[in-house]
């Protein structure tokens, strides 16, 4: 490989986390490169099974909750557990919830606690001031642990929110295993269906900046408040809309 | 209909054909999850006997979800051949798996077979197959499709190469288009997922990867795979795809739940053929997996094999240029571990070939699944042995975008070379014309990403 070749290829990847460039010896890959894969994996599994530390919680003022998944094999093999909250939860969120704000924001460590140590402050505080600089009330915050996506209907019962932000743990994969989700979804309640719900993806250090996605997220809850809708639904409405623009 | 068996002197009785089907099921942690695995082993091999003698008439006749209440089921017993049905309809599923695997019965035979069965009774079939039964029966059944270039061949493995990225940057993406190139992947298709699902980012990305096939003259087609809906109208507005892609599932609540129904996928299937950029006849691209069902709370009870087969008798509806199941993607709440994983997606791809489907399997684990790569390896061989149409690959088998871990350029190059299997043939010309390869094998240029550079 000449000089300018290499050039040429450490420019590609820069571009990317993808594992290119790697090189091979007959069609299987170089031992340096095996290793380091096998190596990230390793620090994946790990990430899965770590947990998030009261100090954070404490720092940004969130209480905690649980659901009825009570350990870690259950919460991997049942996520229907995942996706209830305990009967104690229920209780502490009754009590200690403004009801029917605009914005309720959860937390919860998913698959991955390290998402949430790594990137969660920073996506959260930049989400709060975007809300506040467009006026909007966000309710009582908190963090509910080995939660699920879908925990955000029940929450949606008790707290009656116009829309749910839940910042949730990845499951962790090699690149990254700290990566961090935001999903959202307008009026959530028992049986709403996935398809209603919106999911801004891969924020951590290598994807969208924590700062930036929390920003763009207070964008998104504006544009759903003023269509009343989210996911499929919300697209549906903007195309009518689009459609109403070009005929009038 | 005969629903209970005896052996080594006790009584082993079921309630319903459903109730037989999941139990008869080898152990998935998803059907424990759903509550209706079988409570012992002995109780699974049980429910597999009382299968054995159950007839494909029964089959039809006893709906797990009835065509009246469900569109999937309507589509699927909408496409039975009456006189084939009528022929083979006293069959037990012990003769049905017999006749699959005899000498005399040839992968023709087993396509105009597929065309008077429904989808429950190719899972029947797979239920009481063994893994080696999986991989010797669905290797007769050679399937072709054409969108740009045809695959699918016997002797041949293609695959699609996935150069995601975690921002859709374009120039990130190319760079793994680009090592993918070099290692002769991608004769199956060029398919990103995005992570922005806007029509903006969508057409951004289509025109990226088709400048890349144009100025190559690369014999291939591309994709993103965002919601049909956004596909639908970037390539209405004109964005260059060559075919559009969709996750299905095997019940129409399940579908509604990825907000999809049968005339939103014959829409988008016309919106392909009038505005796309292949030359078909094929034009769709579905993505399935064991769970997604259940995952989606719309299952009825119903096992998660007997679900997959749906998905594909479904799909076939459409008649895609091709299909894959996602297998290992869902995680540990449906397949648990890599023997559950090697299970699956040797079903899968069985059943989908049984009802005569371009079947790839993107062969993959996530990181809360007891797997790691050497398990996903070997069913690579497995499939490869099987005859699988395509099989996706990532740069060294980790997608940065997805955060899954999948084959690698380097493991569909190894495949090939190890088990004698060329790429499509357009493509592998192509490959030879670039000097990447050379009377199948890799030359000294593949795996340098930068000759696509200038």
């Amino acid at each position: 490989m000449g000089m300018n070749n290499k050039e040429d290829l450490d420019a590609m990847i820069a571009k990317t986390p993808a594992r290119i460039g790697v090189g091979r010896s007959g069609t299987r890959p170089k031992t340096d490169s095996w290793l380091k894969f096998r190596f990230d994996h390793a620090a994946a599994v790990d990430a899965v099974y770590g947990e998030v530390s009261d100090i954070l919680l404490k720092r940004l003022d969130l209480f905690k909750v649980k659901t009825k998944a009570d350990d870690k094999e259950v919460y991997l093999r049942r996520p229907d557990y995942g996706r209830k909250l305990s009967d104690e939860a229920k209780r502490v969120i009754d009590a200690k919830c403004i009801k029917a704000p605009t914005v309720q924001i959860i937390i919860s460590d998913g698959l991955s606690a390290k998402a949430i140590e790594e990137n969660v402050e920073d996506v959260y505080l930049s989400f709060k001031q975007s809300l506040a600089v467009a006026g909007l009330d966000t309710g009582t915050p908190f963090y509910i642990e080995k939660g699920r996506v879908a925990v955000m209907d029940d929450i949606g019962e008790i707290l009656g929110p116009e829309v749910i932000v839940l910042l949730i743990g990845e499951r962790p994969g090699l690149v990254s295993a700290e990566s961090l989700s935001a999903y959202i979804c307008y009026k959530p309640r028992l049986g709403t269906i996935e398809a209603e719900r919106m999911v801004i993806s891969n924020i951590h250090k290598g994807g969208i900046p924590p700062v930036e996605a929390g920003a763009h997220l207070g964008t998104v809850i504006q544009k759903i408040l003023k269509y009343q809708a989210s996911g499929m639904s919300l697209v549906k409405k903007e195309h009518e809309e689009e459609k109403r623009e070009k005929l009038g | 209909m005969k629903l209970s068996t005896q052996y080594f002197g006790e009584i082993h009785q079921f309630k319903s054909l459903k109730e037989v089907l999941a139990k008869a099921n080898e152990e998935k942690s998803g059907d424990r999850l759903a509550g209706i695995a079988a409570d012992s082993v002995q109780e699974r091999i049980a429910a597999k006997a009382v299968l054995s003698e159950l007839t494909l008439a029964d089959i039809r006749n006893y709906p797990l979800l009835s065509p009246e209440e469900d569109e999937v089921s309507r589509i699927i017993d909408g496409l039975i051949n009456g006189t084939i049905y009528q022929s083979v309809k006293n069959w037990s599923v012990a003769e049905l798996r017999e006749y699959i695997l005899s000498d005399e019965t040839t992968g023709e035979d087993l396509k105009r077979l597929s065309r008077g069965l429904n989808s429950e009774m190719i899972a029947a079939a797979a239920k009481l197959m063994s893994n080696l039964d999986l991989i010797h029966a669905a290797n007769k059944i050679e399937v072709l499709t054409k969108n740009n270039g045809t695959i699918g061949y016997k002797g041949t493995l293609a695959s699609r190469l996935q150069p995601n990225h975690p921002t859709d940057n374009v120039d990130g993406m190319l760079a793994s288009l680009k090592e993918g190139l070099s290692y002769g992947i991608g004769d199956a298709l060029i398919g990103i997922n995005p992570v922005d699902d806007s029509v903006e980012s969508v057409k951004r990305l289509l025109h990226a990867t088709q400048d890349v096939i144009q100025k190559w003259n690369i014999p291939t087609q591309n994709c993103v795979l965002a919601h049909v809906t956004t596909q639908m109208k970037a390539v209405q507005q004109g964005a260059p795809a060559d075919m559009i892609f969709q996750s299905i599932a095997g019940t129409e609540t399940a579908n509604r739940s990825f907000g999809i129904n049968v005339q939103l996928l014959e829409e988008a299937n016309e919106i392909a053929k009038a505005y796309g950029t292949g030359t078909g006849p094929q034009h769709l691209y579905f993505e399935t997996g064991q769970g997604s069902e259940l995952s989606a709370e719309a299952h009825f009870g119903i096992d998660q094999v007997t679900l997959e087969a749906r998905n594909y008798g479904f799909a076939r509806y459409f008649d895609p240029y091709i299909v894959n199941t996602v297998v290992g993607f869902i995680g540990p709440e449906y397949l648990y571990n890599s023997k559950q994983v090697i299970r699956a997606g040797l079903e899968d791809h069985f059943m989908g070939k049984m009802h005569g489907l371009p079947m790839g399997v993107d062969i993959c684990y996530t990181n809360h699944m007891k797997a790691d790569q050497n398990d996903i390896e070997d069913l690579g061989v497995l499939l490869t042995a099987a005859g699988v149409n395509f099989i996706i690959a990532t740069p060294m088998g980790d997608d940065c975008m997805l955060n899954y871990q999948s084959l690698s350029y380097h493991d569909i190059a190894t495949l090939r070379q190890t088990m004698d299997k060329r790429p499509a043939p357009l493509y592998e010309a192509w490959l030879e014309k670039m000097g990447i390869m050379d009377n199948g094998k890799l030359t000294k240029l593949a795996g340098d990403p930068t000759i696509f550079n200038h």
